[in-house]
This record gives C-alpha cells, structure tokens and sequence, in this order.
C-alpha cells in the first residue's frame, strides 16, 4: 500500500525533527568544503611554492570567519551523530531523546566555547 | 472503515526503501556508524591540533605539514581521515540525493558524479600522502 504522494514527508516537528535537518545541512556544507580541502591539501605534494601561496588564502579574515564557522558545523554533526548511535544501538534511549538533546546541545557549548575563544583570537590576529 | 493512511505507523512517505536493497543497505548503515565514531576523533583531534592549538592556521604552511608527514602516525591518522571522511560524505550525499532528486536521468548523472569525485580524490590523496618525500619537499612521484 502506498501513501498518496501529495501527503509528503509525515513528521511532527520539535527539536527531533530539527536536529534531522541539521544533520543534513551541516553533512552537506561538510562534504563540500572537504573536496576542497582535499585538493588545497594534495597540492603539498607538487611543493613549497605552489602550496604556501594557495593556504595563504586560509589566513585572509574572511576565510577564517568561514573556518570557524565549519569548526561550529562540525561539532554539531560530531556530537548529534553520537546521539543517533546511542539510539540506534541502545534503543531504550529513544524514550529519552528529547533529553538527550539537551545533553548534546550542553555538550556542544561545552567544546564550542574554549574553541570560539582560541579561534577568535586568532582571527582579530588576522585582522 | 478505513483508517486514515497519516494515521499508519510506519508510513512516513513515498520515499520507500526499493525491496531488494537489503544487505547492502545494512552494511551502509553500519559503516556510516562505524565511521562516524572514528571519524569524531580523528575530525575533532585534527581540527584542534591543527586549527585551534598554538597559532591555529597561522603556523600552517608546507614546512608545518611536511614535518607531520614525516611521521608515519600522522601519515596514518591523514590517511584513515580522508578514506573514512570520503566515504562517510559520499555516502551521505548519495542518501541525500535519492531523497530530493526525482527524476531518473538527473539522480543517475548526479550520482555518477558523485562517484567519480570520490574516486578522483580518495586516488589523489592517497598519492599524495604514500608518495611525500620530505627530503624532495615534494611528491616522489608528482610535481617533477
């Protein structure tokens, strides 16, 4: 039996539903900024000149607000994919998830702001 | 009566798994796990060292990578990061694709893209992290 395709995606809301979509998004920008970083990273191997030119692009300001907010990204993805493990294999924890969201986002303040201090730091440097 | 399909548990959407695609998905399932647990350490332990610790990205420059590489733990550690970075990111999009894009021909091209892209950099990087010989300041092999 197939559901009629114009009810859609059946969700109910609330932080469950959010933290999905931010898994996603944060997945994705991810994923997109790591070819990148493949590529600036691979040219070490053709030597120092070409290499030292290209990563000075990640000293520009701009580029360091982008590198801080890909250390926030990543964070959140690292910490809300530990909870869907913690479900996934100890399914009780599934009557708790919403606590467990709590316990993420107090983890994710935690390591977010000795970070945001160190990487702050370096970006008035930068300026 | 009939009772409102909503209402169904277990019916979220069209977006049915196909019959059939049942190991594989299993094993895509476990491997996104796997990963995601080793990649919480080598991701957050890299960008600290690299990205937070001392000056950060200021002291990054090829002499900072080419006397990590130097070491074959850190050539290890790259090396892991960027196989299980690849293949958990491509495997990722590869769900987001199936799930937003609905025409045939366009998920095929996408996906083989997709594919591609992994290939091209999982080789490249590799290459280059077997290949860096410190005392050449280069690739054995690439570079000249």
């Amino acid at each position: 039996m197939r559901v009629p395709e114009r009810l859609g995606t059946v969700y109910r809301g609330g932080s469950g539903q959010w933290s999905w979509a931010f898994h996603r998004i944060t997945g994705v920008t991810i994923y997109l900024f790591l070819l990148a970083h493949i590529v600036d990273t691979a040219l070490v191997g053709f030597g120092p000149d070409l290499y030292n030119r290209v990563i000075a692009v990640y000293h520009n300001p701009i580029i360091r607000l982008m590198e801080i907010s890909l250390a926030l990204l990543v964070l959140f993805h690292a910490l809300n994919g530990l909870r869907i493990i913690a479900i996934d294999f100890v399914p009780k924890l599934a009557d708790k998830h919403k606590e467990l969201i709590g316990v993420v986002m107090g983890l994710y303040l935690i390591l977010a702001v000795p970070a945001l201090y160190f990487m702050g730091r370096g970006f008035v440097r930068s300026l | 009566m009939t009772v409102p399909t909503r209402t169904r548990p277990g019916a979220r959407s069209t977006y049915a798994r196909p019959a059939g695609a049942g190991s594989m998905e299993l094993w895509t399932w476990f491997f996104m796990r796997l990963s995601g647990i080793v990649l919480v350490v080598l991701v957050l332990g890299h960008f600290t060292i690299v990205h937070i610790l001392g000056e950060g990205v200021d002291r990054v420059d090829f002499a900072f990578v080419s006397g990590r590489w130097s070491s074959p733990f850190w050539q290890t550690w790259d090396w892991t990061m960027l196989f299980l970075g690849m293949l958990h990111g491509a495997n990722g999009m590869k769900v987001v694709i199936e799930d937003y894009v609905r025409r045939d021909g366009a998920r095929a091209a996408l996906k083989s893209v997709l594919y591609l892209t992994t290939f091209v950099l999982l080789l490249l990087g590799t290459l280059v992290i077997l290949t860096f010989d410190p005392s050449k300041g280069r690739s054995a092999i690439l570079g000249g």
